[in-house]
């Protein structure tokens, strides 16, 4: 019997997708098998009877608990008012600079917020000339819940925000129609679609705030407002106890564990913050009543948003360019950020790429199976992986020549989820429209590539690197680990100015990665590129 | 003539590039389809008169008095959309009581208002539901119940029939009549199906591009030759 013939669209590209899968699978699991080969060195005895540890422990749910509260809390008010008002001008832009928080390297935010709600910040100079007594000092607590709500409240808002828009024109017309006061509104409408999404947002909040490292080591500090992060980076950059920083990091990942199960149950996509339709028609709201409070709210709210980044451009302004252009670090810096934000970009894109095409070819368990490997990272937090990577290099390789790579590994890693997300729904889109035309055609190689699917997938390959390149251009964490005397990152830069006191350049070089990241954001944020020349 | 019920004055409205201008008068019980390609205004239409849309310039009187200034709930009517005219998340019972008092707790009185109204459109027993449990013409029934709790004198229905099979929207219509029998309500049916406007409408204005050609009586309309846009609908 002759063999017949076996359609080969369905299976292309698999295999590499599995290969891709399974090393990322080694290079994700490696720390951890690092990390456990090291838990039992040194002094033995139970993680949770260390008050220490416990200590610390206690202070990462605190906080991550009260940022997400506020946070989420904040949000319901802000949302309604800008519900509500779908018309004021610059509604759209503050909208897109609710985007921005999360887009901007954190180092760079914190000083921002300093520069706000500092000693010598606006606030308490406007205070001081009034005569009024001067703000707490934003370290601490205070200063790491004031952060994380920065973060984290526009984020909130954009989420709940999208939420509301899914209530169909219809019910805003019948609510009209209704005669609903703003209380009915409220109860009967606008709290039951937000309540929907308030759960999944703030475990999502409390989940970023748990790991989150930066703001920690600048506003925290002290064995009062410390986290795991930031312990397992001082235990095993100054203190050098790696079974401690090991114990650490289990305790870390397990907590990560169980709140992405958590959160699994809200099926709230963690990668990606929802697209804004940005137009409602409201013919509920009459135009004068509530006015004043939408608009205070609304003018609160901007300002806490844009106070920061105004800061950190006002400061920027006064920094001296001629004497930081002629710093020869800086441009290492720069070369540096330049050369591991590419590179990790690339290989996330990559990887991703891989990935998704085989996906979208895989059956059902395949393709999960495929799914769950590159979302693996979301499991195991950058800085745990660092921790790993770190001991590797400085126990067995040659610092210098391998913390460059681990850099780029790292954030590598740390961007594959979001790549993948945004390649996933491109190779789908190509593989339905296209393959079987093209297999009908007899298209291969390379020219069915630059043909048929580079065209569609250009703008989400586009897309997804930018994302990429703009997390590892605004990353500390990491570089924290691995810099030294020859690797130092623009971000890492910055932290060493202000570390020896020289504010002056830290503002010039913060307003130049602001610059950068809002930039890049504003291009991811654009509607997506045209698919091709037509 | 005796005064209309309803009378639009040269209400005008700009869409895009389009600019409609609508003259338009009903009188007290009739029940009008509204009926013309899509695009040509017709959900505007009821937009305008509900509140939804503010005219550039015009006045909707009823009774003789101008209403453009007077918000949605103020206005003497209630709507039927094609979809969506239930609260998703709230029970049957609690859609229909809205529309007695969206503040207020209700009294034993109004409790049974509602329960009666369910019971006349036939969805007695149905009333703790959650509306994505029920079925599409079941849940177009229970935003009638609403509108005779709300005893407002003139429905608006937008295409509320677009959505169901031939069979449930005799059905419909058939309980519409009735209960306009029963309630003297007048009526504005907007619809895009001829068949619609010819089984349940004694009157029925034809729009084309923003502007309303003819309002005659519907067995009329239909044999008229004098309107070419209209022959060219119809076909």
């Amino acid at each position: 019997m002759a063999q017949r013939y076996q359609p080969v669209t369905a299976r292309r590209g698999v295999a590499a997708g599995w290969v891709a899968a399974v090393l990322l699978l080694c290079l994700a699991l490696t720390p951890l098998v690092v990390l456990a080969g090291v838990i039992t060195e040194g002094k033995t005895g139970l993680v949770l009877g260390d008050p220490y540890v416990v200590r610390v422990l206690r202070f990462t749910l605190l906080q991550g608990g009260l940022s997400a509260l506020l946070s989420a809390g904040l949000a319901i008010p802000v949302t309604r008012s800008l519900a509500r008002r779908q018309h004021f001008p610059g509604r759209e832009l503050l909208l897109r600079f609710f985007a921005v928080p999360l887009g901007l390297p954190q180092l760079v935010a914190v000083l921002g917020i300093i520069a706000v709600y500092g000693r010598q910040g606006l606030i308490n100079q406007t205070l001081l000339q009034a005569g009024l007594p001067q703000l707490p000092a934003v370290f601490g607590l205070g200063g790491i819940l004031l952060a994380h709500v920065f973060f984290n409240l526009p984020l909130a808002v954009r989420f709940l925000l999208a939420r509301l828009e899914t209530i169909p024109a219809e019910n805003w017309r019948l609510a009209a129609s209704l005669g609903f006061s703003s209380s009915d509104m409220f109860r009967h409408l606008e709290w039951p679609y937000m309540r929907m999404a308030l759960p999944g947002v703030a475990a999502l909040i409390f989940m970023v705030c748990i790991t989150s490292f930066t703001v920690v080591l600048t506003l925290g500090g002290g064995p009062q407002a410390t986290t795991l992060e930031v312990a397992i980076y001082q235990a095993l950059r100054f203190d050098f106890e790696p079974a401690l920083a090991a114990r650490l990091a289990g305790l870390q990942i397990s907590l990560c564990a169980l709140l992405l199960l958590l959160l699994q149950r809200f099926s709230l996509s963690v990668a990606l913050a929802p697209r804004l339709r940005l137009k409602s028609v409201r013919p509920d709201v009459r135009a004068s009543r509530g006015l004043v409070t939408d608009g205070a709210v609304i003018l609160v709210a901007a300002s806490f948003v844009l106070l920061p980044l105004a800061g950190v451009i006002i400061d920027g302004l006064a920094a001296d360019y001629a004497r930081l252009a002629g710093d020869p670090q800086l441009w290492r810096a720069a070369l540096w950020s330049m050369a591991i934000g590419t590179s990790a970009a690339a290989l996330a894109t990559l990887t991703a790429a891989f990935l998704a095409r085989a996906i979208v070819r895989s059956s059902g368990s395949g393709a999960q199976g495929l799914r769950m490997i590159g979302n693996l990272v979301l499991l195991i937090p950058p800085i745990i992986l660092a921790a790993g990577w770190f001991l590797l290099v400085y126990r067995h390789l040659d610092p210098i020549e391998f913390s460059p790579y681990a850099v780029i590994l790292i954030n590598a890693l740390m961007a594959l989820p979001f790549a993948l997300a945004m390649l996933e729904p491109g190779f789908r889109a190509s593989f339905q429209m296209h393959d079987r035309l093209a297999d009908s055609l007899g298209l291969k190689g390379t020219k069915r590539f630059t043909l048929v699917e580079w065209p569609v997938l250009r703008s989400s390959l586009v897309l997804a690197f930018l994302i990429a390149f703009l997390a590892a251009l605004g990353e500390f964490g990491v570089i924290a680990f691995f810099g030294n005397q020859e690797l130092v990152t623009l971000p890492l830069f910055l932290y060493q100015r202000i570390g020896s006191y020289r504010f002056n350049d830290a503002a010039g070089i913060a307003l130049v990665l602001l610059v950068l990241c809002v930039a890049i954001s504003w291009l991811i944020e654009r509607p997506p590129l045209p698919r091709s020349r037509a | 003539m005796i005064q209309p019920l309803l009378q639009l004055r040269s209400v005008s409205f700009r869409y895009e590039d389009m600019v409609m201008v609508f003259d338009l008068e009903v009188g007290k019980g009739e029940f009008v389809a509204v009926m013309g390609p899509s695009g040509s205004g017709k959900s505007t239409l009821l937009s305008l008169i509900a509140g939804f849309e503010a005219p550039l310039s015009g006045e909707i009187l009823w009774e003789g008095k101008d209403i453009t200034p007077l918000p949605p709930a103020e206005r003497p009517l209630s709507i039927l959309f094609q979809d969506n005219n239930l609260f998703a998340h709230l029970t049957v019972f609690t859609n229909v009581a809205l529309g007695i008092d969206p503040s207020a707790k209700l009294g034993p009185q109004d409790r049974q208002r509602v329960m009666d109204a369910l019971s006349r459109v036939g969805l007695h027993g149905l009333e703790q539901r959650l509306p994505g449990e029920l079925s599409g013409g079941e849940r177009q029934r229970a935003a009638l119940a609403r509108m005779l709790v709300r005893r407002k004198p003139l429905l608006l229905l937008d295409e509320p029939f677009a959505a169901l099979g031939p069979g449930l929207k005799m059905e419909m219509i058939a309980l519409i009549q009735e209960l306009k029998r029963e309630h003297g309500f007048t009526i504005l049916l907007v619809t895009h199906d001829p068949e619609d406007a010819k089984a349940a409408a004694d009157q029925t204005a034809f729009l084309h591009e923003g502007r309303i050609l003819a309002k005659r009586a519907t067995k009329e309309l239909f044999q008229t030759t004098d309107i070419p846009e209209l022959s060219d609908y119809l076909g």
